[in-house]
């Protein structure tokens, strides 16, 4: 039995993703299955995410493993200035696996060094979360029937969102065609364009948030622009307006568009897009579980 | 001056290790890295020494100690031309430039703050993505620091 960390969906090749796309199918078919009895997995979350740390524990649940953890640093002895090598080190005399959250970058990476049971990373800090990337591709793949020439426009914060980047580096498999979306502050960063550069991934990148772009889109991926990255609270409200979706501009888009996000969504997704079948963020949220799950097996070596 | 009375200027050495053609500015970042303060043989360091190459630069004589060839391919991520002469019975019996190893463990410090590994007690460590560049990735939080930006731990 082979276990497995998984810290960055770069780890992944594109045999193993698609692996894991197809386990998620069948988690979605059957999410009560008893394949994790027996096992304890710990959720070490050293910075709060609710909506991560219930969809892993209810994917450990529905699979019949226990959960053990913290929700928050202040419960644990890191708050006492434990190091987080000792704080790993200790779980893993209990625990067969751990997911981890934490407000430092590298920490996944650095504990999945050490740690004698596989660590999956929950997210480190703004860097990788490659759970969220998963859940996005398996989103694609399911309303799209495939992975192939998509075309996807990434739409808000493409430079400090870290699921858009996620995204380039897992799709330049399937040779997708991408529209960046943003105002110039927030526009995608010179070293993500010349991965696309590197690997022949065809971009093109605009200020301007047209229904001719979303017409020409398989995939309308919206991200939460920060108020937090802006110097200036007027810019901020300029730019939140300019890259908010309503139902109007979906009017002639492709039957096929489906409207993604990874949420918390604050503006940038107008209530009247709720109703519209092509709005998919919520089922895209519950993807997330079977994602999840076909990612604890592989990391748990179980089939 | 003749050039029989310049080379009189620097001891020869018996035993040991030259680093030459180190530019000036970086002269003394080689030292620290070297550890050269904690040496208890001779050691003659030449700032801003003519040269018909590099117009000035730096020149270290180690007497009796021999590096690993990791240890002073370090010298190459803040001096990529520097070359490194080992001395035998007051002959070059070696003579290369320095390679930039595929990774640099506990050399250069992480710039990013929120980066774990200036959090713990750990090494740091680092990808060369761009050997002609110095181009470094962390491989913790995957943030790029290029040539100008370098820290040495």
């Amino acid at each position: 039995m082979k276990t497995k960390s998984l810290v960055s969906i770069t780890d992944l090749s594109k045999d193993e993703i698609v692996h894991l796309l197809k386990r998620a199918a069948e988690f979605e078919k059957n999410p009560n299955q008893k394949i994790l009895d027996g096992k304890v997995v710990a959720t070490l979350f050293f910075e709060p995410s609710t909506r991560t740390r219930l969809s892993f524990e209810t994917a450990v649940n529905r699979l019949g493993g226990r959960v053990i953890g913290f929700s928050d640093a202040k419960t644990s002895s890191q708050s006492k200035g434990e190091t987080l090598k000792d704080t790993i080190m200790m779980v893993s005399n209990y625990a067969d696996l751990i997911v981890m959250r934490h407000y430092l970058e590298g920490a996944a990476r650095y504990a999945a060094e050490f740690s004698p049971v596989p660590i999956i990373n929950a997210g480190d800090g703004a860097n990788q979360h490659p759970s969220q990337t998963m859940l996005d591709l398996y989103s694609m793949y399911k309303t799209q029937g495939h992975l192939d020439n998509l075309t996807i426009t990434l739409v808000g914060d493409l430079k400090y969102g870290r699921t858009v980047h996620s995204m380039l580096e897992a799709m330049w498999y399937w040779h997708p065609t991408f529209n960046f979306v943003s105002c110039k502050e927030l526009a995608m960063p010179e070293q993500y364009k010349q991965f696309c550069d590197e690997k022949g991934i065809t971009y093109h990148e605009t200020t301007d948030f047209s229904e001719d772009i979303i017409n020409e889109s398989d995939i309308l991926y919206m991200t939460r622009v920060q108020r937090e990255r802006f110097s200036d609270l007027m810019e901020y409200e300029r730019t939140k307006s300019l890259y908010t979706l309503h139902n109007s501009m979906l009017a002639h888009s492709k039957p096929n568009l489906r409207v993604l996000h990874p949420l918390p969504r604050i503006t940038e997704i107008s209530q009247d897009v709720d109703d519209n079948p092509k709005a998919y963020f919520v089922q895209q949220a519950k993807n997330g579980l079977y994602a999840r799950q076909a990612i604890i097996c592989r990391s748990l070596g179980i089939e | 001056m003749t050039k029989d009375k310049k080379e009189l200027a620097v001891a020869a050495l018996q035993d040991g290790t030259v680093i030459d053609h180190i530019p000036s500015e970086v002269l003394f970042k080689v030292v620290d890295l070297l550890d050269i303060k904690s040496l208890k043989g001779s050691v003659t360091i030449g700032f801003n020494l003519d040269s018909a190459m590099m117009g000035k630069k730096g020149i270290i004589k180690i007497a009796g100690v021999t590096y690993p060839e990791s240890t002073l391919n370090r010298i190459a991520l803040i001096a990529p031309h520097a070359v490194i002469n080992i001395i035998k019975d007051y002959e070059v019996v070696e003579k290369h430039q320095v390679t930039l190893p595929d990774d640099l463990i506990d050399i250069v410090k992480c710039n990013n703050p929120k980066c774990i590994s200036n959090n713990e007690p750990m090494h740091t460590h680092f990808h060369v993505i761009d050997r002609d560049n110095t181009l470094l990735r962390c491989h913790y939080c995957e943030c790029l620091v290029s040539k100008d930006e370098i820290t040495l731990k």
